[in-house]
């Protein structure tokens, strides 16, 4: 049989899906076993036991001077910046986003603006941010919305564009204002490929959010893996990068599962089973 | 009461003439079958009436009134594809109706207004054989019922008059044949004006009281849209009675002469 049309079961396409994951791991303990029987004290590849004690000290004793739980206190501060950074951004993107792609007229106006932002890279812009809107939170969130803004605003628009021309006329036979085609077509239209949006900006998210945090922060995800880097403590860097990476994971998933059971008609193979 | 007049219309894009010296007058209650090559401008023209298309020259007038110049509720539309609105279920899509014209901040329709909307909108699925699918989703309806819906919705919309692009193109034979059932039944009970375009001369025999067969004046072989088309045949027809053999040899070989490939759906317009 040709591999076009070998196709794996349930069963195996598991097996095979887990099995880099596996080996990259299997790789990873051996190599740490090696170093640390050569020399017990190796901070570059600590043992799977090791970071995790290292990661439940972070995650449940208090550190000494704050008194606070740093994993936690870590987490929040990040998701916060995160959450507050990409819910601007979205919402920007769907009210910029549907008004640029359905009136020709603020299309004509911000479109060549829109775009020109889009190719300016945002940590270019991050010196101007932190002179302009100090060190503070206020940079690092606008890091965060200016950086994914410009993308998701295009893309929202371009979404809005290719809305068939067949529905927006049939809408305006029966009576519909601009405004109306807007809240009853063109947004509910949109919203699915909002969340899709969402989803493919939550990587650079993370990149804007860790950039800056790594550069001026006092407390944060990417903080913390930059402050322990000068320890080249990798049994707290390695557990955090899991963490992010866990973090990213879930954040996806709920906005897929959030696509299908709020747009059925958007995923009609999905919702059918 | 809905007569649509048309005077020395004409249609050109850059140096490509569409449409020239089309003249017609049509009837209230009539109901005309658009018919002609593929490129001929029958769906330039059914645009221009909707108002999704402007003419260069010449005026259009429903009941002596100037036509907007944008699509309005005077006008209603049954697209062959994107017919109805893919994220709103049957009965939505009907109460849409209803909710646009109700217009406001939300576009909706509240309270006692709302039950009347949805009582109207279920009797209309009834009506055109959808009851049972009222909860369904567009894309989990065959072509012939999201075609159904389509011609349900816009009846509510009360437009003077009725469009039709091809609506009955991309269906199965037998499921056409029902279409042509309802669409029937629909003019008898409400006298409408309407114009449908369509590839299928026996669809136009069986449906219409006129037939306007839209071709070509003049020709330029070396310049092939430096003339336009207008409407080359008018040819009145009984749908209660077999087609007159000569009136249907007459609109095939019109069509016929250039146009090898009747049935395939008409592409954009130049």
């Amino acid at each position: 049989m040709r591999l076009v049309n070998a196709r794996p079961g349930r069963g195996s396409s598991l097996a095979l899906g887990a099995l880099p994951i596996l080996l990259v791991l299997g790789a990873y303990v051996y190599a740490s076993a090696q170093r640390l029987s050569a020399n017990p004290d190796d901070k570059l590849l600590p043992s799977i036991p090791q970071m995790w004690r290292a990661f439940l000290a972070l995650a449940t004793e208090p550190e000494k001077r704050s008194g606070d739980i740093l994993l936690w206190s870590d987490t929040l501060a990040s998701l916060e910046r995160l959450g507050i950074g990409v819910g601007a951004a979205t919402l920007s993107a769907l009210t910029l986003g549907i008004a640029i792609g359905f009136i020709p007229r603020i299309r004509a106006t911000l479109g060549p603006f829109v775009a020109v932002l889009s190719v300016i890279p945002p940590l270019a812009v991050l010196p101007i941010l932190f002179i302009a809107l100090g060190l503070g939170e206020a940079s690092k969130i606008t890091l965060i919305a200016l950086g994914i803004a410009p993308v998701m605003i295009r893309d929202i628009a371009g979404r809005t564009a290719d809305i068939p021309e067949e529905l927006i006329v049939k809408a305006q036979t029966l009576g519909a204002s601009t405004w109306a085609m807007i809240i009853r077509l063109v947004l509910p239209q949109v919203l699915p490929r909002l969340l899709v949006a969402v989803r493919l900006q939550l990587g650079p998210a993370w990149l804007f959010l860790i950039a800056a945090e790594a550069i001026a922060s006092t407390e944060g995800l990417g903080y913390r893996i930059f402050l322990v880097r000068r320890y080249m403590a990798m049994d707290v860097i390695l557990p955090y990068v899991v963490w992010i990476t866990l973090l990213a994971v879930l954040m996806d998933w709920i906005l897929a599962r959030l696509s299908i059971s709020a747009f059925p008609w958007a995923h009609p193979r999905e919702a059918g089973r | 009461m809905s007569r649509i007049e048309v005077r020395d219309l004409e249609k050109r894009y850059d140096d490509a003439v569409v449409l020239e010296r089309m003249s017609l007058t049509v009837e209230s209650g009539s109901f005309c079958a658009l018919v002609g090559a593929s490129g001929c401008g029958k769906t330039t023209f059914l645009k221009i009436i909707l108002g999704q298309e402007q003419a260069t020259k010449g005026t259009l007038t429903i009941d002596g009134a100037p036509i907007a110049p944008e699509p309005d509720p005077d006008r209603g539309i049954v697209f062959q594809r994107y017919s109805v609105f893919p994220h709103l279920t049957a009965l939505q899509n009907l109460i849409l109706v209803a909710d646009f014209k109700a217009a406001g901040p939300f576009a909706r329709t509240f309270g006692v207004r709302r039950k009347e909307a949805r009582v109207d909108a279920e009797a209309l699925l009834e009506r055109v054989g959808l009851a049972h699918a009222r909860n369904r989703y567009p894309a989990e309806l065959s072509g012939g019922m999201q075609q159904r819906l389509a011609i349900a919705q816009t009846l509510l919309g009360r437009p003077k008059v009725l469009l039709l692009d091809e609506p009955f193109g991309a269906l199965d034979p037998g499921i056409r044949g029902e279409m042509h059932d309802l669409l029937r039944e629909i003019w008898d009970e409400t006298r409408m004006t309407i114009l449908m375009v369509t590839h299928d001369i026996s669809e136009a025999f069986k449906l219409a009281d006129r037939i306007l067969v839209f071709d070509k004046i003049r020709r330029d072989p070396q310049a092939p849209t430096a003339y336009g088309a207008h409407i080359a045949h008018d040819v009145p027809n009984n749908p209660a009675k077999p087609p007159v053999a000569g009136d249907l040899a007459r609109v095939a070989r019109s069509l016929g002469a250039r146009d090898n490939h009747p049935h395939q759906p008409e592409g954009e317009s130049p």
